[in-house]
C-alpha cells in the first residue's frame, strides 16, 4: 500500500476568544490510505469540520493553523502558497458541504457553475467541459442532466441539489473527497438515496473519502475505519468493528447508547450529563472528564496518553484505575 | 390513563394558493396546494402523539392549524368538545393558555432582545398575575428542564442550542398547559443533548400527566417516546396506531419504506438500503403515494383509499389492504 494518501500530524487550529488564541483542534493525528472510507465522528464543536477545512486550506483569519503538518500526496499542504493551494483544492481534494442550499451561487445556473469548476481546473475546451458536466450529473443519478444544467439551484429539490454538489465535487476526478455531513439536512428517504450513491461511487471510482457525520449508524454503514473526536482531540480511532463491538472510550460507548434504535423495543436512553465543552473551557485533564461517569482524580489532572492495540487507538485512563 | 378527549380534528384541510401569478394568488384562483388533506385525529389526555413524515408532508402545517396560527380551510377543530375553528380574540384565550407550542428553531422562537428572565416572567405574569416570587417559579421551571438559575440574566444569543431549546420548553410550561405541541424540538441538537431533552419530556408526561404532540422525522425517536404514531404522506394520514403496531406490524408500503431507510449501523453494512424513487407528488386523484409505491394497483391511481381499521388502534389507508382488493 505504501505511504498513506493523507497524513495529518499533530494538527492544532486556534481561534481568538476574548482576545486570546484558543485551540479548537488540539493536536490530532490521523491518516487515510488510498481508496479508504474513513468516518470522522463527533458532536458540534468537537473540531471535526474545522479539521476538514484545514485540510482544504480554508481556515480563514483570525483563525489559524498553529502547528502540525498535513501531508498529501508527498507534499505538506501547509507550506504551499495560495496559488498552489488553489490547484489542489477542487482538483485533487474536493469537499461536499452539509447544506446544499448554500453550496451554489443562487444567481447562476447549475450548468455555468459546473463548467466554471471544470474549466478552471482542467484544460478541457468548452464542449469537452460540457460533456464532462453531463457525465458527472448522470453519474450521481440525476434523471435529466441537460435539464438540470439549465436550472437555477432553487429549482432543484434538496436531494437533487445535494446530488449535484456531489457531482460538482467529483467533476475533476479528485483523489480525496471530504464529505461534511452531506445528509444531515436531508430526509431519511433521501439520506438512504445518498448512502446508496456514496456506496456506488466507492465501487466505481474508488475515491478516498473522509466522511464527517454525527450519526454512528450511518457511519457504520459506509465507512471502513472511524475517528471519534471530542473537545478538539481524537478520543478513539479504529475499524468500525472495533468501535461498535469493543468501544474503549466511555464517550464512544455512551454515544452508541444515547440514540434510540428502531429494532430495540423498550430501552432506557443513556443520558450524557452536561454539555460539550465550550471553546477554551478545557483545562489540563481529559476533555470528557466533566461528563464522564468513570472519571477519577488522574483524569482531572493529566490528559490521557494515547494507547494502541493494533490499529485501535484510544485515549483514556480507565485501564489504570 | 384517563380517557378524556382533549383535541379532536375532523377532516381538517388547509389549502394554500400557490399560483405563480400574484394576482391570481390573491384572488384565490389558479394553482392550489392542499398541504393538509382531510386530517382527522383524536387526542386523549396523557397521550404522547408522534407525527412523522418527510419534509413537506404537512406535519408542521397541522401543528400551526391546531394552535390557530393558520386558519383551516375546511373541517372542524374541537377542544374539550368546544368548537374553536372560528373562535378569535377573547374566546381563544382560555384555549391558548391550555395549549402551548415549542418551535423547531429555538433561536427565532425567543426574542433576542429579552433576557431569559424577562421571557419567562412575561409568561408567568400572564398565568399568575402580579404575585410575589414569580422569579422563584421561573427558577423552578428552569430546574424542571435541567437548567440552573445562572442563565436567567442571559440573552438568547449567549445560550447554546440545547439551552435555548430548553428555555423554549420552560416558557411553554410556564402557562401550566395541559397540551404541548413540539415541532421537531430536538432535530437541531447534538445526539447527547437530544437524549437529555427526550428524557425531560418523558418525565414531564409522567409527572404532570401532560399531553403532547411530538412532530419529528426521526422514526426511532418517535418510537421511543410516543404511545401513538401518525404517519403522514403528502398531506394525508397513511397509517396510525401504537408504536408496536406501526413499527413492527407495519401495514402501509410508505411506512415500510420509511423504516427501511433508517441506517442500521453494522448490521446494515453489506445490505443495500431500499431506495424510494421519485419525488413527492400530489395528484389529487387516487393515493398520493401511488406513483412511488412498488405495489401500486390500477385502482390506487384512481380512488383515494379510505381508512380501514386493522387490530386495536391500528388504522391504515391503503387499497392493498382493503378487503377483496388486496393481492
Amino acid at each position: 500500500m505504501g505511504s498513506p494518501l493523507l497524513e495529518v500530524n499533530d494538527l492544532r487550529i486556534a481561534f481568538p476568544v476574548e482576545g486570546r488564541m484558543t485551540e479548537a483542534v488540539r493536536g490530532t493525528s490521523f491518516s487515510l490510505d488510498q481508496g479508504e472510507v474513513v468516518g470522522l465522528l463527533g458532536e458540534s464543536g468537537s473540531g471535526k469540520s474545522v479539521s476538514a477545512l484545514a485540510i482544504m486550506g480554508l481556515i480563514a483569519p483570525p483563525g489559524a493553523i498553529t502547528a502540525g503538518t498535513i501531508w498529501f500526496n508527498g507534499r505538506d499542504l501547509r507550506t504551499l502558497n495560495e496559488a498552489a493551494l488553489r490547484k489542489v483544492r477542487g482538483r485533487e481534494i474536493s469537499i461536499v458541504f452539509q447544506d446544499p442550499q448554500t453550496t451554489f451561487n443562487p444567481s447562476l445556473t447549475i450548468g455555468s457553475q459546473l463548467l466554471h469548476v471544470i474549466r478552471t481546473h482542467t484544460s478541457r475546451t468548452k464542449a469537452e467541459a460540457k460533456k464532462r458536466a453531463l457525465e458527472v450529473l448522470e453519474l450521481v443519478g440525476l434523471p435529466h442532466p441537460s435539464r438540470v444544467m439549465r436550472c437555477y439551484p432553487h429549482q432543484l429539490s434538496g436531494g437533487m441539489r445535494q446530488r449535484t454538489s456531489i457531482g460538482m465535487a467529483l467533476a475533476c476526478e479528485p483523489t480525496l473527497l471530504i464529505a461534511d455531513e452531506p445528509t444531515t439536512a436531508l430526509d431519511v428517504t433521501i439520506q438512504a438515496q445518498m448512502v446508496e450513491l456514496f456506496r456506488q461511487l466507492q465501487d466505481e471510482l474508488n475515491v478516498t473519502t473522509l466522511y464527517i457525520t454525527h450519526n454512528l449508524d450511518l457511519m457504520a454503514e459506509l465507512c471502513d475505519r472511524a475517528i471519534v473526536m471530542y473537545g478538539g482531540m481524537i478520543v478513539e480511532a479504529g475499524t468500525v468493528q472495533d468501535l461498535f463491538e469493543n468501544p474503549r472510550h466511555p464517550y464512544t460507548r455512551m454515544l452508541t447508547d444515547c440514540v434510540p434504535r428502531l429494532d430495540v423495543e423498550e430501552c432506557e436512553l443513556t443520558v450524557i450529563p452536561g454539555m460539550p465543552p465550550a471553546l477554551g473551557s478545557i483545562k489540563g485533564g481529559c476533555p470528557f472528564e466533566p461528563r464522564c461517569p468513570l472519571a477519577f482524580e488522574k483524569c482531572r489532572q493529566t490528559c490521557p496518553a494515547e494507547e494502541a492495540i493494533g490499529g485501535h487507538r484510544f485515549s483514556c485512563w480507565e485501564g489504570e484505575r | 390513563m384517563s380517557e378524556t378527549l382533549l383535541l379532536e380534528l375532523q377532516e381538517v384541510s388547509k389549502i394554500f394558493n400557490v399560483d405563480p401569478n400574484p394576482l391570481k394568488r390573491s384572488l384565490g384562483i389558479g394553482q392550489k396546494l392542499c398541504a393538509v388533506d382531510q386530517f382527522s385525529l383524536r387526542v386523549t389526555k396523557g397521550n404522547i402523539i408522534g407525527l412523522v413524515g418527510e419534509s413537506g408532508c404537512g406535519k408542521s402545517t397541522t401543528a400551526l392549524l391546531i394552535v390557530k396560527l393558520l386558519n383551516v380551510s375546511k373541517g372542524t377543530i374541537l377542544y374539550r368538545g368546544q368548537n374553536i375553528t372560528e373562535a378569535t380574540g377573547t374566546k381563544m384565550r382560555p384555549f391558548r393558555e391550555r395549549v402551548q407550542m415549542v418551535f423547531q428553531d429555538s433561536s427565532s422562537a425567543l426574542n433576542p432582545r429579552k433576557t431569559v428572565k424577562r421571557t419567562l416572567l412575561e409568561a408567568l405574569r400572564r398565568r399568575f398575575g402580579r404575585t410575589p416570587d414569580l422569579e422563584g417559579k421561573a427558577i423552578e421551571l428552569l430546574a424542571v428542564t435541567g437548567l440552573g438559575p445562572e442563565i436567567l440574566p442571559r440573552y438568547p444569543h449567549a445560550l447554546s442550542g440545547g439551552q435555548r431549546q430548553r428555555v423554549g420548553i420552560a416558557r411553554a410550561l410556564a402557562m401550566e398547559p395541559e397540551f404541548i405541541i413540539l415541532d421537531e424540538p430536538v432535530s437541531a441538537l447534538d445526539v447527547s443533548l437530544q437524549a437529555q431533552v427526550i428524557k425531560i419530556l418523558k418525565g414531564l408526561s409522567q409527572e404532570r400527566d401532560l399531553t403532547m404532540m411530538f412532530i419529528s422525522h426521526d422514526l426511532a425517536l418517535v418510537n421511543h417516546l410516543c404511545n401513538q404514531i401518525v404517519v403522514m404522506y403528502a398531506g394525508r394520514v397513511v397509517e396510525t396506531g401504537s408504536p408496536d403496531e406501526v413499527m413492527r406490524q407495519t401495514a402501509h408500503p410508505y411506512t415500510k419504506a420509511l423504516i427501511a431507510a433508517v441506517p442500521r449501523g453494522l448490521r446494515g453494512r453489506r445490505e443495500p438500503l431500499p431506495v424510494l424513487v421519485g419525488n413527492v407528488e400530489r395528484s389529487g386523484e387516487g393515493c398520493n403515494f401511488a406513483p412511488r409505491c412498488p405495489k401500486a394497483l390500477p385502482i390506487c391511481r384512481e380512488i383515494v383509499p379510505r381508512e380501514i381499521s386493522l387490530t386495536g388502534q391500528h388504522k391504515v389507508a391503503c387499497h392493498l389492504l382493503d378487503e377483496g382488493k388486496g393481492p
